[in-house]
């Protein structure tokens, strides 16, 4: 077990294999007694300088369940930046007041600068197009807690590889536990280089595909991702991909019986209804296990993982 | 300047800065960079000279121009393979070879139009990681980019 206390988490890759490690076990401990209010003298910031829905209640709740107080807000138009405030001094009025802060912000790298003014410690809940650190360690979770182990795994990635900040996460993540990766994407979203390179560097093989029906026969993990309009400079673009990937029970069929479907939602159409019902959905689980990896993240930053029963 | 059958002699500086060895198409991006297109005082400037090392090569004599910490690292970062050499009353004073830094603080400008260092008042930082051809990588929005633009 590490000490996380005072350790802020901006990028997936700010962690070791040991940190994350020590994440999930008190992540499994809150899944079995969520209601542990440990954190009574405490104050969280929860500045959410764009709107999320998912995330945002998914932390306050965290804070709440660990007994925190949480201060905030998840309109910036009502604060004063509307009056044209800085990002710098907003963090450093915010930070004099709360004991944390978890932050949402539209622009890349706006939780790194933000982690460099704070006096105390912050966590980043997504940075525009960059990190989104607590999406990929629920991911973690969700796989260990579905498989029953991280390492050894075929994990297949499919949809926008190349705009999707939770793939590149995953990939690093993922790295350390010696994963066998398949990249399903058209050839506009493919993989990145410099995430490819990542796994090469660390070792690891990886694959690519066109077709989803290609990695269902051995894939552990079927990471589904949607694909992100608002992320396309050209539209055009966007309506010729938009329908490539559909799963439906159907094309599920001859899967491996342990595999999962995980998807870090909101889902729009590459997910059918009827795949919700099958053994295989395991997406809206993997959202409520965001919950418990927050506790932990929340707990251990403010150095009371030893008092998580 | 004068020329003998084999090779240009080019004038001598009494104080000043050669900087010699740079790749030849490197010469005129040095000279924008470093703003010595609007110096007033003497400069040379040779280019697509024979080099034995490098085939064709460049040199830049300045003129009572001593540069700062920030200007050698931005030469550094177009042209690794140059010498900076220090002239004081002919002599030289002292002479630099430089070399690709591990990090570039301040004088690079992320390309990402949606950094937050393109946003708020913040010093730049990359890592360089990967030397030929560069490649540096934002510490802020992770971004990693071949194409470097200077601040001005």
């Amino acid at each position: 077990m590490t000490n996380l206390k005072g350790k802020n988490l901006i990028s997936i890759t700010d962690y070791s294999k040991e940190d994350y490690l020590t994440v999930l076990d008190l992540a499994e401990k809150f899944e079995n007694n969520p209601n542990q209010p440990i954190l009574t003298d405490k104050v969280v910031g929860s500045l959410f300088f764009e709107p999320s829905t998912r995330t945002r209640l998914s932390f306050e709740t965290a804070a709440n369940r660990l007994g925190a107080r949480v201060i905030g807000f998840s309109n910036p138009s009502a604060t004063s930046l509307q009056k044209g405030e800085s990002l710098h001094d907003t963090i450093k009025m915010v930070s004099s007041y709360t004991d944390i802060i978890v932050m949402r912000h539209h622009k890349d790298g706006a939780s790194r600068y933000a982690s460099e003014v704070s006096p105390v410690p912050l966590i980043n809940a997504g940075d525009g197009a960059n990190q989104h650190p607590t999406q990929c360690m629920l991911d973690l979770y969700s796989i260990r807690k579905t498989q029953g182990r991280l390492d050894n795994l075929k994990i297949a990635m499919v949809g926008d590889l190349k705009y999707g900040r939770t793939v590149h996460s995953l990939v690093q993540a993922m790295s350390n536990f010696n994963a066998e990766f398949h990249f399903v994407s058209p050839a506009s979203l493919a993989m990145p280089d410099h995430v490819k390179d990542y796994a090469r560097n660390a070792g690891l093989q990886y694959f690519e595909y066109d077709k989803l029906e290609d990695v269902v026969p051995f894939a552990d993990i079927i990471y589904m991702t949607r694909i992100q309009k608002e992320r396309f400079p050209d539209q055009l673009e966007y309506e010729k991909v938009k329908n490539a990937y559909i799963m439906t029970a159907a094309t599920l069929k001859g899967c491996k019986e342990n595999m999962k479907v995980l998807h870090p939602l909101p889902r729009v159409n590459e997910i059918a209804m009827d795949v919700d019902t099958t053994p295989y959905a395991y997406y809206f689980q993997q959202a409520q296990n965001g919950m418990y990896v927050r506790q932990a993240l929340i707990a251990s930053i403010l150095g009371y993982a030893d008092k998580v029963k | 300047m004068a020329t003998n059958n084999k090779e240009l002699v080019v004038e001598k500086i009494d104080n000043g800065t050669v900087i010699d060895h740079i790749p030849a198409e490197m010469v005129f991006k040095i000279v924008k960079i470093l703003g010595l297109d609007a110096y007033e005082d003497e400069i040379l400037i040779g280019t697509n000279l024979c080099s034995k090392k490098y085939g064709k090569k460049g040199i830049l004599k300045i003129k009572n121009k001593y540069f700062t910490q920030d200007e050698i690292d931005k030469i550094a970062i177009v042209a690794p393979t140059a010498t900076i050499i220090i002239i004081k009353d002919y002599e030289v004073l002292e002479k630099k070879h430089l070399e690709l830094p591990q990090h570039i603080h301040k004088i690079v400008k992320c390309i990402n139009p949606n950094c937050i260092t393109n946003v708020e008042e913040i010093d730049t930082n990359f890592d360089v990681v990967n030397r030929d051809p560069i490649r540096i990588q934002c510490h802020y929005c992770e971004k990693t980019m071949e194409e470097i633009q200077f601040k001005d």
